[in-house]
């Protein structure tokens, strides 16, 4: 079962994110900040991480770039997940390593789509 | 839900959260904006704000609630100016702000149903767009939202379409110097663009070549332009991919929205906003729980674990032999004290996790005093001190409207104009200290204000109107002050928009007293008044006497007993026809006997009194006596409900059960009714 | 969904005793244990045929005298008198009450088919305590409707009592809420 690590500030987010995934059959886990969400992501290696942007304590983009610099993650897919939809942020993302971004809102069948062929 | 398959109790659970965090960051939006209206300057506390108000955009427009997505919207992009300093805080910026959380509150609270005021909302929004019109330069991260505008994806964007892009781009791709992200980019300056990768063409790692594309993607586009704009932009990678461009119908994600909908509609008509809100405050059973608190209750858990296998270990050793069972009972005595102090321990533990610090109800109040004192033309600084102090949450929750009208009292009656306080030599900024600590068993919660103190002569005047005290009488100072927590008394000259409506101290009063608590006033004329509640921690435990009366085993919360006193039947006078009473230091005390009250068997008449123990307790500010054959124990008590497999009884707070295993009535102190309960004034008498 | 069959297979268990040579049933489903009598912590102002509370594994259970509810002739408490605890439902919300009776007489299986309508039992049995009757070969057995026996809501002065609080605690809250709201 692929493992998805699920990182944003706002707890109604992660649960429905959580609760689409693991219907979808994947193992998720979650934290509620970049620096937590860093945590955890080394103590287990997670096939996807989705990271929201704008968080307290270490941000998405902060979080891409610390995560890049680990063996385990430098190929690993991270999503940025996030509402904002300006270029400067997209360019942050790609340059800091996101493999993708999910625009919130997100249809859940696509976040599937979009997951499943990730994870195939 | 089609595919995701979330049923609707667990997305009501996942609304349930999004309410509550959308309270929460309304919260932190509004402490912010009155620390900004105080005068703090720091560039944290606006990105704070901005902060919350874009986590209720992203989750709004997630959850379908697109009023509040492009309320929130506008906020967001206002508030990015003045994070960017384009744009300074100044106090009419603050009040539209404070008015847009109003409006905020209004929306997330009929989330689950109701109407919130439509035209009111509209209004505070072309304010706050007019606002936006004011900066000078209007371009900003956050994306601009004139009317049409389809950049913003949360945003309704009617005239945008919906394209699906196929774009496979060949191995060779990179080579030329391509990245796919310049597609994008173009892409995405026509309007929304959402990429699904595809990577079923990744070769297994070792023939895998950096140098090579194997990537492809699904690119949606949502955006007001027709197909040639879009392979435009593909034109010059042309050779080195395959695109495919179609047009789609426009993704729904309303699923979750039409619920919301539907019961938006069949509920507008009916003014129940109240009533929903109330629900919805009443369904918040949950709690959030510092994961320190959960951390102590595991080991406490684990060293009950220990404490049983050692307890096993040396039952098992004790059974070999005679000599073996003698030296095993020391050890076990020793076990047994050692589990005696964990579960005491665990049991604290659990306990804590009701616990929550009273600045969850004490953050309401800032708002509430920048309100009134503007209201009022007055200057009113609101301190809060001792915020971490923990009380029950159950206790909290009824503490809050109390403590809602004491400081409103406090602004309305307390405090002076400004004008009288420059004539009183006072500074013209009037202070109201909310604080809370503990203090014994207890948690004190003060509000006090340095106003013109309770006005004593006009109290006396009004109690005699009403008959409360007889012209003759002369009492005490604190005894008039203490007048002001009887029904029906109000002192406001005229009934004011703020506190009047008739609605009293009394009411105060009740509400603390059903909680276990009690209210005192002190006040000192032209130097202000303070309002002390004492509070139990929690309502799940108390403090209690443990008595006896016939053969049975009582609880009387300690709280409550002011002392206790051995009868000496020359106090006693039986008043015909109303009952007894007991002289104490010139108060007569009316007298209940148990027996009577609870039906208890066993000789009660008078002159059984002489030796045993008159408890006296206080109820509704009203002395009582309670006789009891003895007094046995304090302990510390946690209450059971009665209610739980029966029903209340009148007269009982609950249950405990006692350390052999025994169930013991808790004495509900407020409902005992003494028998010259007519009396009001006894506490007055000389 | 072997549970589910284990159901329906115990949904036609009744547990009956005996109470004033008359046997009775209840569903074997609601019942949580047998236990012999123990002194109980009387309630004051309640009504007579509650005995009073007991601690049950931490949880404070009322103790109902049947013989008293049927206004049957009052007994007293010998060596077979035990205490079934049984769990009702009212108003969907679970209790758990102790029956005392004279004795536990068996386990039966009462199929759909043997159960009769209740006849008039006149003034000895009051009817809404009754499902109906069921036939054990020869033998009748009242089957009770327990969640009538002990409808803490029809306590005289129960609901009363009840409804008093609950309309002062409303109207509190109101006045409260209206100050508010200016």
């Amino acid at each position: 079962m692929s493992q998805v690590l699920i990182v944003d500030d706002s707890h109604s987010i992660r649960e429905l994110l959580s609760s689409i995934l693991r219907r979808a059959g994947f193992e998720v886990t979650s934290a509620n900040d970049g620096k937590a969400g860093l945590h955890i992501a080394k103590e287990s290696a997670y096939d996807l991480v989705i990271t929201d942007v704008n968080m307290p304590e270490m941000d998405g983009i902060e979080l891409l770039g610390n995560l890049r610099k680990l063996p385990e993650y430098s190929f690993k897919p991270i999503l940025i997940l996030t509402t904002e939809f300006s270029q400067e942020m997209k360019q942050k993302g790609k340059d800091a390593g996101a493999t993708g971004w999910l625009v919130k809102p997100f249809d859940p069948e696509k976040l599937i789509d979009v997951i499943s062929r990730i994870l195939k | 839900m089609s595919s995701t398959g979330i049923n609707d109790s667990g997305m009501d659970e996942i609304r349930v959260i999004f309410e509550t965090e959308c309270n929460d960051g309304l919260d932190v939006i509004e402490a912010g904006l009155l620390a900004l209206e105080g005068g703090d300057d720091n560039l944290d506390t606006v990105n704070d704000i901005f902060r919350g108000a874009h986590s209720i955009k992203g989750g709004a427009a997630t959850f379908g609630y697109t009023n509040i997505a492009e309320f929130t919207h506008v906020m967001e992009t206002l508030l990015d100016k003045v994070r960017a300093e384009e744009l300074a805080v100044s106090p009419p910026l603050v009040k539209i702000f404070l008015e847009s959380v109003d409006c905020l509150r209004a929306m997330v609270e009929t989330m689950g149903g109701g109407s919130y005021d439509e035209e009111k909302t509209e209004k505070v929004k072309v304010e706050l767009e007019s606002w936006l019109d004011k900066v000078p330069n209007s371009e900003s991260p956050v994306a601009a939202i004139e009317p049409g505008s389809d950049t913003e994806s949360a945003m309704k964007a009617p005239e945008s379409r919906c394209w699906k892009i196929n774009f496979v781009p060949k191995n060779s791709f990179l080579l030329n110097g391509n990245q796919p992200q310049y597609i994008f980019r173009a892409l995405a300056e026509l309007g929304k663009v959402s990429l699904k990768p595809n990577y079923s063409n990744l070769p297994p790692f070792k023939e895998y070549k950096p140098e090579e594309m194997y990537i492809s993607w699904e690119i949606e586009l949502e955006a007001n332009v027709d197909k040639a704009q879009i392979l435009e932009e593909f034109d010059w990678v042309e050779s080195e991919c395959l695109v495919e461009v179609n047009e789609e119908k426009r993704p729904q994600i309303e699923n979750y929205d039409r619920r919301a909908e539907d019961s938006r509609s069949a509920d507008s008509s009916s003014g129940r906003r109240k009533q929903s809100r109330r629900g919805a405050k009443k369904d918040s059973g949950s709690i959030r729980v510092d994961i320190d608190k959960i951390d102590s209750l595991l080991n406490l858990v684990g060293e009950m674990v220990i404490n049983q296998s050692m307890l096993n270990n040396q039952f098992n050793n004790s059974s070999n032999s005679e000599e073996a069972f003698a030296s095993s009972n020391v050890e076990l005595e020793q076990s047994l004290s050692l589990l005696e102090r964990t579960t005491r321990e665990l049991q604290e533990a659990v306990m804590k996790i009701r616990m929550l610090p009273v600045s969850t109800t004490f953050n309401r109040y800032p708002r509430l005093v920048y309100d009134l004192s503007s209201k009022l033309d007055k200057h009113v600084e609101l301190k809060i001190t001792g915020e971490n102090t923990e009380l029950d949450k159950t206790v909290l929750e009824k503490i809050g409207d109390p403590l809602l009208h004491l400081i409103r009292n406090s602004l309305d009656h307390g405090i002076e104009s400004p004008e009288q306080r420059i004539a009183a030599g006072k500074d013209e900024t009037g202070t109201i200290h909310l604080s809370a600590s503990h203090e014994g068993g207890s948690v004190m919660i003060r509000v006090s204000d340095d106003g013109a103190g309770l006005n004593t002569k006009k109290i006396l005047k009004k109690a005699i109107e009403k008959g409360l005290v007889s012209k003759d009488d002369t009492p005490s100072e604190q005894q008039i002050h203490d007048l002001v927590f009887h029904a029906g008394f109000s002192t406001a000259e005229v009934v004011t928009d703020v506190s009047g409506r008739g609605v009293g101290m009394d009411v105060v009063r009740n509400n603390i007293e059903e909680i276990g608590g009690r209210v005192d006033v002190h006040s000192e004329a032209g130097k202000g008044s303070t309002f002390q509640i004492t509070l139990p921690l929690t309502l799940a435990i108390l403090d209690g006497q443990l008595i006896q009366v016939g053969g049975e085993v009582y609880v009387i919360p300690l709280l409550s007993i002011v002392e206790t006193v051995q009868v000496n039947m020359d106090r006693i006078n039986v008043i015909s026809g109303s009952g007894i009473i007991y002289r104490l230091r010139g108060e007569a005390i009316p007298v209940v006997d148990m027996r009577k009250l609870y039906n208890i068997t066993g000789a009660d008449a008078l002159d059984s009194y002489e030796g045993k123990q008159l408890v006296i307790v206080e109820s509704e500010r009203r002395s009582i006596g309670l006789v009891v054959d003895g007094l046995l124990d304090q302990h510390q008590v946690v209450i059971k409900s009665l209610e739980t497999n029966f029903i209340k009884v009148p007269g009982i707070l609950g249950a405990t059960i006692l350390g052999d295993g025994t169930v013991s009535l808790i004495i509900d102190v407020t409902t005992l009714s003494a028998p010259i309960s007519n009396d009001k004034t006894n506490r007055l008498e000389h | 969904m072997s549970d589910n069959e284990k159901t329906q297979e115990e949904l036609n268990q009744y547990l009956t005793f005996v109470l004033d040579n008359e046997e009775y049933g209840v569903p074997i489903l609601s019942v949580r244990g047998i236990q012999g009598w123990e002194k109980t912590t009387p309630l004051p102002n309640s009504p007579d045929y509650v005995m009073g509370i007991i601690n049950l594994r931490g949880e404070v259970v009322p103790i109902v005298d049947l013989r008293k509810r049927f206004d049957l002739e009052v007994i007293p408490y010998g060596a077979h008198t035990v205490v079934i605890v049984v769990r009702i439902e009212q108003e969907n919300k679970q209790r758990t009450v102790g029956l005392v009776v004279d004795a536990v007489a068996d386990v039966h299986d009462i199929n759909d088919e043997d159960m009769r309508k209740t006849p008039e039992f006149g003034e000895k049995m009051r009817n809404e305590f009754v499902r109906g009757l069921g036939l054990i070969d020869e033998k009748m057995v009242i089957i009770l409707e327990i969640d009538e026996l002990v409808d803490w809501q029809k306590v005289p002065g129960g609901d009363q009592v009840l409804s008093t609080k609950e309309t002062t605690e409303d109207e509190t809250e109101n006045e409260l809420v209206a100050t508010e709201a200016a």
